[in-house]
């Protein structure tokens, strides 16, 4: 009997090429993102001004955080936006892919309509909402143009409303993203349930409510979350919008973040508002992704 | 997204007339804001600020979108938007390609040569993709600093592929975890070694995810602002944040036009991908969405 | 030394054992057949043979060389997969010299090798075709092809015909028992279906809960089944099992067991030591096909017994007619003609054949052995 090495070299090979293979990206990972997540929590716990610095201050920049007006008011300002915005969001995309899912005549011109803002920039978005929402020059102008002269649309100018502005545009770039999603959920359900449902002497309306809305409960899942983590992350369009005016009208923790550390030189407390950031984001990411994945191995 | 299942549900004729209404009025709402900006980008600026925007030019000219290209003043410098398009071009091309690479590879290794704790570090690779980005802008400057990148397009790449690393992973591995394995073993007993498996069994096969990630990623990096503000934002920033400097600049007169050119020219990439892939592009959508 | 040689395998995953030393050999040109239900470890096995799988403990020995540790490619065998696990993206050919071309072989060996095996297989004219271009049954080939063509020592079959239709499956199984008659090679088959085991194999390992139940010849495992569980597993319908007690008559040992009809018969024995029984419980097992009407009694059998009992249920299959009563409570199965007038409700003699009857331990669930 012939007795092998206990693992021959192609075996012994095969093992930990993969692992090389995968080394390079999760190097990369560990070191910019979660090295630079632990710098990021350790900076906010320092007195960096313009530059790192590494003199502790404990909780200090935490404290002083809360203590900042313009801080609260961005947490209060993207309380309002998200919920705002993911629910327009919502119900905006669960009637269009309903609708669509009728046998539209044109359902195939009508779709990429709704979708394509979602290929384009915030900031392009932004450009074009801004000038359209202008009431020296877009839609109220052209209103009074065409005789409605009582037409008032100044929101953008608004302390009170400018918020809305900014949920106005994200609704128009990701409302039909929404509507793919939920549009997928619905061809996904057995068409015999539905045959059975209206067997039973269901109306449309019951439909519905009762069996298609309940059976869509995972599109609205991934929507509410791929939704607020978006919300959260909101930074594009608020510069291209309304720069955070007018007055702090639509400061968000985002461009907070970015005003406080590179242009107010106060990097502790950005880091620390960034950190809060993060724990928000993780708070609703980790349980689902941590979901999806046990649901898959 | 086929239409080979759609429900039977039947509808009256009130109801139906309302649903087209609805969806009309719906499109017209999408449509409205890129038209107008159209339509407004070949007029002359006297007829905006003193005319109708919903009005058709009376005299179309295509100045504003030369304007807009070559000589309007961004920043400084009365370049137009042409240096900083070129600047988009040599970040997002490599950093595709980059990023492609090594989330083809990474799906390869997470399905088909698993080994303790993978998932977990997927779950890290994942979980990447959704950080808020300020968690990172303060590292990540001193480091591009330090190694002198920032300001560069090689910075803004290596910041690219950093970020969209998990995104190209999470395609490969949602697509390749659907791809037999008993093809993998095949080869294996064939005599096909890792890379000869991935070149010449998996790779062959994977043309429709490589599309929906390169566009995906192409989309992602065409349209970032955040990272060119933060790390390109002199004469090597990218297209996006040019367009804000050209649209926010504070001095002289607004000429909506230009900014309206420079907002198409700066969408115009990612639209045509759009128009000419756009079934593609909603799959990467919903792939990065509903896993699974 | 056998020609492959499982020596005291195991396989744990983690701290859970699926498999549980198995001790296996196979002799040149011997066609092995390892069967049982899904999760009873059989493909495990057969993929630890393959080197897909590492081996825990023991050792695998082909050809006189332990191959634990030697990569899938060296070891010299070649498989065929349930999905049949054609390269998409190759032709036929292609599919067929992969193999061939990572070992290293020249152009001109490969395409002579490509084309005896296509002959042999009648898949000539295939050759230039893609996998999805096929039909179910000429993939099949096509994976046996690519098997074939490196010539290997041992052939692993991992339940080849599952994806084939009923008709087709037939027509494939005595195709892969024409091909081993005429090449003689070793042959190592994992499959579910029972039928397949008992047709092709010249030995069937039966494995159940990661240990292997019975390993044997196709006769040896239908008419002495070792335990419970291959007794069952083995046939179809299944063999009946009925819960009896021994009782001793004449100097004879009997089962005794209730009929529908509120009496007990006594069934006797062919086994002369089951005396050593009396008074105990046991499980007494008769395969359908021993019980029949008188006519149809098997005439070489020297212990027919008479039982009259109620018919339930008759089935005609056209080939048989499958008569179902109630013995000792249990649903019980007769095999019969086609043409038996037999109809539910009846009073009707049943003829059990006693020599074909196997006794189990209903404690251990083992068989009770003769002598």
């Amino acid at each position: 009997m012939i007795r092998q090495g206990e693992v021959d070299f192609r075996t012994r090979l095969q093992n930990w090429i993969p692992k090389v293979v995968l080394s390079p990206s999760l190097a990369m990972v560990l070191v910019f993102v979660y090295g630079f997540i632990f710098f990021t929590i350790y900076l906010s716990f320092t007195d960096s001004r313009i530059l790192p610095s590494f003199g502790l201050v404990g909780m200090e920049n935490y404290s002083k955080l809360w203590r900042l007006s313009h801080w609260t008011t961005s947490l209060t300002n993207l309380g309002i936006f998200a919920f705002f915005y993911i629910t327009v969001c919502t119900a905006l995309g669960l009637a269009l892919a309903i609708f669509l899912d009728q046998k539209i005549r044109g359902e195939g011109v009508l779709r990429p309509i709704y979708l394509y803002p979602m290929a384009l920039s915030f900031i392009v978005t932004g450009t074009a909402w801004k000038w359209f929402l202008d009431p020296g020059i877009g839609l109220e102008h052209t209103m009074h143009l065409w005789g409605w002269t009582s037409f008032k649309f100044d929101w953008i100018k608004n302390r009170d409303f400018a918020i809305y502005t900014i949920v106005l545009a994200a609704v128009w770039q990701t409302s039909g993203f929404v509507m793919a999603m939920f549009l997928a959920g619905l061809r996904g359900i057995d068409n015999e349930i539905m045959k059975a449902a209206q067997i039973d002497g269901a109306s449309n309306w019951n439909l519905y409510r009762r069996i298609v809305i309940p059976l869509l409960r995972p599109a609205f899942l991934s929507a509410f979350v791929i939704l607020a983590h978006l919300a959260i992350k909101s930074y594009d369009l608020v510069i291209a919008l309304t720069g955070g005016g007018p007055g702090r009208a639509t400061e968000l923790p985002a461009t907070f973040m970015y005003s406080y550390t590179f242009t107010r030189n106060q990097m502790g407390i950005g880091a620390s508002s960034a950190v809060i950031m993060l724990m928000t984001i993780a708070a609703i990411m980790v349980p689902y992704l941590y979901a999806e994945l046990k649901e898959k191995s | 997204m086929s239409s080979a299942q759609t429900q039977s549900v039947r509808t009256g004729r009130v109801t139906r007339s309302f649903i087209y209404l609805f969806l009309l009025v719906s499109a017209l709402f999408y449509l409205l804001p890129f038209f107008i900006m159209l339509l407004n980008s070949v007029k002359p600026l006297g007829e905006i600020t003193g005319g109708n925007m919903m009005a058709m030019p009376e005299v179309f000219t295509l100045e504003a979108w030369k304007a807009a290209w070559s000589t309007a003043q961004v920043g400084v410098e009365p370049t137009g938007l042409r240096p900083y398009f070129w600047n988009s071009i040599k970040m997002v091309v490599p950093a595709v390609f980059i990023s492609t690479i090594l989330g083809a590879l990474n799906g390869y290794v997470l399905t088909k040569w698993r080994f303790k704790y993978d998932t977990i570090l997927f779950g890290l690779m994942l979980f990447s993709c959704f950080i808020p980005f300020q968690i990172v802008l303060i590292p990540m400057a001193r480091i591009l600093g330090i190694v002198g990148l920032s300001g560069s397009t090689y910075g803004l790449i290596l910041v690219h592929v950093v970020y969209g690393v998990g995104f190209s992973t999470l395609y490969f591995r949602n697509y390749y975890a659907a791809f037999p394995t008993e093809l993998v073993r095949a080869a294996q007993i064939d005599g096909a070694g890792f890379f000869q498996i991935f070149y010449r069994i998996l790779l062959p096969s994977s043309g429709p995810i490589i599309v929906v990630c390169v566009i995906w990623q192409f989309t992602n990096i065409w349209n970032d602002f955040l990272f060119g503000a933060s790390f390109a934002s002199g004469s090597g920033a990218p297209m996006t944040v040019a367009l804000n400097n050209l649209v926010q600049s504070s001095t002289g007169v607004k000429e909506y036009n230009v900014h309206f050119a420079g907002a198409i020219l700066a969408a115009l990439p990612t639209l045509l991908v759009y128009i000419v892939a756009g079934r593609y592009f909603v799959r990467g959508l919903m792939a990065g969405s509903v896993k699974g | 030394m056998s020609f492959l040689n499982i020596n005291n395998v195991t396989k744990s995953y983690g701290s859970i054992e699926v498999l549980h030393q198995i001790n296996v050999s196979v002799e040149e040109g011997e066609f092995l057949v390892l069967v049982g239900p899904s999760g009873c470890g059989k493909s495990t096995l057969l993929y630890m043979i393959a080197g897909l799988e590492d081996i825990t403990s023991g050792d695998i020995s082909i050809n006189n060389r332990i191959v634990n540790g030697v990569h899938p490619s060296n070891r010299n065998i070649a498989m065929v997969f349930q999905s049949y696990a054609l390269y998409p993206n190759m032709t036929v050919g292609q599919n067929i010299t992969f193999g061939l071309e990572m070992h290293g072989v020249p152009a001109p060996e490969r395409e002579k090798a490509m084309n005896d095996v296509a002959k042999l297989l009648q898949i000539e004219q295939l050759l230039g075709r893609k996998p999805w271009q096929l039909s179910g049954g000429q993939r099949q080939r096509v994976a046996m092809g690519r098997a074939l063509v490196r010539n290997p020592d041992v052939f692993l079959f991992d339940e080849p015909l599952s994806n084939l239709d009923a008709k087709l499956r037939v027509n494939m199984r005595t195709e892969i028992k024409k091909l081993h008659e005429k090449l003689k090679k070793t042959i190592v088959y994992v499959t579910h279906d029972q039928i397949e085991a008992m047709t092709l194999s010249t030995r069937i390992a039966v494995m159940y809960q990661g240990y292997v139940q019975q390993l044997g010849t196709p006769k040896e495992i239908y008419d002495t089944p070792a335990n419970l569980f291959v007794a069952t597993f083995m046939g179809s319908p299944a063999m009946n099992i009925l819960p009896a007690k021994v009782v001793v008559q004449d100097n004879r040992p009997h089962a005794s067991v209730a009929t529908s009809e509120g009496n007990t018969v006594l069934l006797p024995f062919s086994q002369a030591n089951l005396a050593a029984w009396q008074g105990k419980d046991i499980l007494l097992g008769i395969r359908p096909e021993a019980i029949t009407d008188l006519d149809g009694a098997d005439r070489k059998s020297s212990n027919i017994v008479n039982l009259q009992n109620r018919v339930d249920v008759t089935e005609p299959s056209g080939s048989d007619t499958f008569v179902t009563m109630t013995l000792a409570d249990r649903d019980t199965i007769a095999r019969m003609r086609a043409d038996v007038s037999v109809a539910a409700g009846d009073v009707f003699d049943f003829a059990v054949n006693m020599d074909k009857a196997v006794v189990f331990d209903p404690e251990t669930e083992e068989r009770i052995t003769e002598g």
